[in-house]
């Protein structure tokens, strides 16, 4: 790699790390000087100094603690499906007769505005919230593999043929290795996905996560509880980010840059 | 459609050996169109066998054909079964086609792997032919990592390594300048010296075919046919840059080139857009 490539690369990478430390320095100075209305927007040292005294109280480690694993359970209930069909749809034509009108009928529905029906199969209790993320995660993936899949060159195929490759092994060595660049691009999208519902699921009938302390927070007027709420589930959409890209890195080494 | 297999003819009491290859009156079509038109034709064992033809004539049709990737709308193809152990063929492909997910050791242990050749075994003999092509060094690097000359020396070695009785090449060396052609057309001749592989290999230069083959055949604008086989009586072991010195190679250069040109011009003439 060139030294200015190198060197660009760092830049960058200063960049994205100042740039919102320097939003939070003009809030701060604008929540100080009265610029901005510090009920609806309280300076982020108030926040913060917030976020230390719930974690000390052991109250915001139970809320996260409740919807990460609302969130991994519902992830793995989601993810699983979505890549075999997902396979199966790009390997197999009646199989992709059979599941693509139904994933495109069904794909443009918000997902948001299943919470009632969820709600109603699944009743109050952690399994609707599981389901929600798991539908969430289910579509971008299933999308995502099948596509992958699909977009094999041809040439792959006949090498596997020409050099002896069993069905299991043309499986194994060419289509899951050949779609796993768009199978990481699904699962990024999806685990975002179940991050925005978990969020809207907690709200109605739940008596602890992250979404349910926004929602607490909200019908008692307590605006920096809120904020906290919005600054950790930042953060785990964040830290969820940067370890899939590390995962993709490690799965998929010959992905280009 | 047949395509069968048969051992060689035993207690025959001719000399000539039975063909590595034969095919009869094999005909293509893709839908109606028709590609390939009654080819008969037998390749000895151990023959560098290449194929010249105008674009669009059918050539890599019959490779694969050949290789089993297609069968014929007609005729029959009979290919001699292989040694034990041997796979029957391995192709060398046209443009990118080793995984972009494996290593070059992977790529060029892929053959063997899928036939569970044991791993000492599979050591040995990738560890052999990445050095033959110079790419050892490189063994752990990914396809994106090389460049185009070294991704085919690579393909090379994994058609090699697989230890076919029959080697499939399909123009490998097109998308190649001229330098790393010349060399690897050298690298080519050296290893086939060592193995003397039955090698059907296809390709639009008349330079490429006089310099690496024992017999060319000329094919057809489309619908392919057999225009002319072309025995190549220049010494071997060849060597690549003093051969185009020789006047053989210049004259067998220029009588190809005429039965081509032909060829080529009735092609473009076909072309939309010229005046036919």
């Amino acid at each position: 790699m060139s030294s200015v490539r190198t060197r660009s690369l760092w830049s960058d990478r200063a960049i994205s790390i100042l740039s919102p430390l320097v939003l939070l320095g003009l809030w701060e100075i604008c929540a100080r000087t009265g610029i901005v209305d510090v009920r609806f927007f309280p300076a982020p040292s108030n926040i913060i100094g917030h976020l230390f005294e719930l974690a000390s109280s052991g109250a915001l480690w139970r809320h996260v603690g409740a919807s990460l694993y609302r969130l991994a359970a519902g992830f793995v209930v989601g993810c699983v499906p979505a890549i075999v069909i997902g396979l199966a749809i790009g390997l197999y034509r009646p199989i992709r007769a059979a599941f693509d009108p139904l994933i495109s009928a069904t794909y443009p529905i918000p997902k948001s505005s299943l919470l009632p029906l969820i709600l109603l199969i699944f009743g109050l209790g952690e399994s609707s919230k599981i389901a929600m993320v798991a539908i969430g995660v289910f579509y971008p993936v299933v999308i995502n593999t099948a596509a992958g899949v699909r977009q094999i060159a041809p040439i792959f195929l006949d090498v596997g043929r020409n050099f002896g490759a069993s069905r299991f092994n043309m499986f194994r060595t060419v289509a899951l290795p050949g779609a796993l660049p768009l199978i990481m691009t699904g699962i990024k999208l999806g685990a975002g996905m179940g991050l925005v519902l978990i969020a809207i699921a907690e709200m109605v009938g739940a008596k602890q996560g992250l979404g349910y302390m926004i929602w607490n927070a909200w019908e008692l007027f307590d605006v920096q509880t809120m904020y906290v709420g919005l600054f950790v589930i930042a953060i785990i959409g964040f830290v969820m980010n940067a370890g899939f890209d590390a995962l993709e890195r490690a799965i998929v080494p010959w992905r280009k840059g | 459609m047949t395509v069968q297999m048969s051992t060689a003819a035993i207690g025959d009491s001719g000399p000539v050996p039975a063909p590595k290859i034969s095919l009869r009156d094999v005909t293509k079509r893709h839908d109606t169109q028709l590609a390939l038109d009654r080819i008969t034709l037998d390749i000895p064992a151990s023959t560098f066998f290449v194929v010249v033809g105008p674009s669009g004539c059918g050539k890599t049709t019959l490779l694969r054909m050949l290789a089993g990737l297609d069968a014929p709308s007609e005729g029959r193809i009979d290919i001699a079964n292989p040694q034990p152990g041997h796979p029957q063929n391995s192709m060398v492909f046209q443009g990118d086609s080793l995984f972009p997910w494996m290593t070059v050791w992977d790529n060029a242990a892929y053959g063997l792997t899928m036939r569970n050749v044991p791993k000492a075994r599979i050591d040995d003999v990738v560890g052999h032919y990445l050095n033959k092509t110079g790419m050892y060094g490189a063994r752990t690097l990914y396809p994106h990592q090389l460049s185009g000359g070294m991704r085919q020396r690579v393909s090379i070695a994994r058609a090699f390594a697989n230890d076919p009785d029959i080697l499939l090449m399909d123009e490998p060396f097109s998308a190649l300048d001229e330098q790393n052609k010349t060399l690897l057309h050298e690298e080519l001749l050296r290893i086939w010296e060592e193995t003397r592989k039955t090698v059907v290999f296809i390709t639009h230069s008349v330079d490429e075919a006089v310099t690496l083959g024992d017999r060319i055949m000329v094919m057809t604008a489309g619908p392919g046919r057999i225009k002319t086989i072309v025995p190549v009586d220049l010494p071997r072991p060849r060597n690549v840059v003093e051969l185009r010195h020789t006047p053989a190679y210049g004259e067998l250069v220029y009588d190809i080139w005429a039965q081509l040109r032909e060829e080529v011009d009735r092609a473009r003439s076909r072309e939309p857009g010229s005046k036919a």
